[in-house]
């Protein structure tokens, strides 16, 4: 499947496929979210990023059916650039109907960014002014679960994180998907 | 601009897509002598959401990656009752088989999506694996064909109503109400 017919499946997904619900519901309970966590853990923002980051990985591995049942994708994509593009063309598209925009391959395939030029998660957000948030939490962390989870499901263990975020003041919302290795089936030990 | 539903709990229907797939392994055990009717070319028409084409669905199965049966219920009668043990035993001996087929597909490509239908002169069998390991078996009438339509409407009923319920726990034993209804409403018991 070619780069352009996979935008054309995530329009196709997102326009007839997917139900809607108001954006301002989305952004406003994620927010309280996050902002009960910083609440509850005392302004731990490490602690945080790495509740969000679970709660996001428990979403994956479920929303990972969706996206296959709703996109009726058969095919294991052939390489790491194949799943990056779906990722960003079919899954966000569907999920959040944005495109994140794929750089920075690194030589060996195996890490690439997603460029974010618009976050639903972060609209209308700006970071507590505690001299910490800035520097230490990740806001939309949560995005970087679901792709854990979500590729862990179809036998790719990864490593998602934030590098940048313009919430933070950068120029840029870069996420870093480093791809660890391929989960093979496990045979069972003495298997004769 | 709208956001998906991340937190949603329940999503309506979306029709079922007809994407009719190639059978890299189609075995068809007591069938050669009679007309093949699973020929992979063949394109089901679309059908209209919660619609079923006019057929007799007689069971479907759920295995989870590990080959464990999460869900078994029967809608029309025809197939032989088992024990909950015998369930068990059989989804783990096709969970095997299927494991086998599709380490020895005659053809070169390097993967085979492994056994995906068994015909015989009483049932037909349809397997359907989800890219995350899940599997889906649809028994039925023989001579069905518009069993891949099925299959993924099952497969989508399953990602709404199991996945999305935030207390179900991922690979366990399906007991789900919403997915009972849903289901039971797709597969009427047919008349």
């Amino acid at each position: 499947m070619s780069s352009t017919s996979r935008a054309r499946l995530g329009e196709e997904v997102w326009k007839l496929r997917t139900d809607k619900i108001n954006a301002e519901l989305v952004t406003l309970t994620y927010g309280s979210v996050v902002a009960q966590l910083c609440k509850d853990l005392d302004g731990d923002y490490a602690e945080v990023n790495k509740q969000l980051d679970k709660m996001g990985y428990n979403i994956g591995l479920r929303l990972i059916e969706d996206f296959l049942a709703k996109s009726n994708m058969q095919q294991k994509c052939a390489n790491f650039r194949d799943t990056a593009d779906v990722l960003s063309k079919v899954g966000f598209k569907m999920f959040l109907n944005i495109t994140p925009t794929i750089a920075n391959w690194s030589s060996d395939n195996k890490q690439f960014s997603l460029l974010f030029d618009e976050n639903p998660l972060a609209d209308f957000v700006e970071l507590p002014d505690d001299g910490k948030a800035q520097s230490e939490l990740w806001y939309s962390n949560m995005l970087c679960g679901v792709i854990r989870g979500a590729l862990e499901m179809v036998q790719m263990s990864v490593d998602a994180h934030f590098v940048s975020d313009v919430l933070r003041g950068n120029d840029t919302t870069e996420m870093r998907i480093n791809l660890i290795r391929y989960i093979e089936d496990e045979m069972p030990q003495d298997d004769e | 601009m709208n956001v998906s539903g991340w937190f949603e709990a329940v999503a309506s229907c979306s029709s079922a897509t007809t994407n009719s797939r190639s059978q890299a392994l189609s075995l068809h055990p007591a069938a050669s002598h009679r007309e093949n009717l699973t020929s992979s070319s063949f394109k089901p028409p679309t059908p209209r959401p919660g619609h079923l084409p006019n057929m007799v669905v007689y069971a479907v199965l759920i295995l989870n990656k590990a080959g464990g049966l999460i869900y078994q219920r029967d809608f029309n009668p025809g197939l032989q009752k088992l024990s909950s043990n015998d369930y068990l035993i059989l989804a783990g001996t096709f969970h095997g088989v299927h494991a086998i087929t599709s380490q020895i597909s005659p053809t070169n490509e390097t993967s085979s999506s492994g056994l995906e239908v068994l015909e015989s002169e009483n049932f037909v069998m349809r397997c359907f694996q989800t890219l995350t390991g899940t599997k889906f078996l649809i028994f039925a009438e023989p001579r069905q064909q518009n069993l891949d339509v099925v299959v993924r409407r099952v497969y989508e009923l399953y990602a709404d109503y199991v996945m999305k319920n935030p207390f179900y726990q991922i690979e366990m034993p399906i007991r789900s109400e919403g997915f009972d209804r849903h289901l039971n409403s797709y597969i009427k018991p047919h008349q």
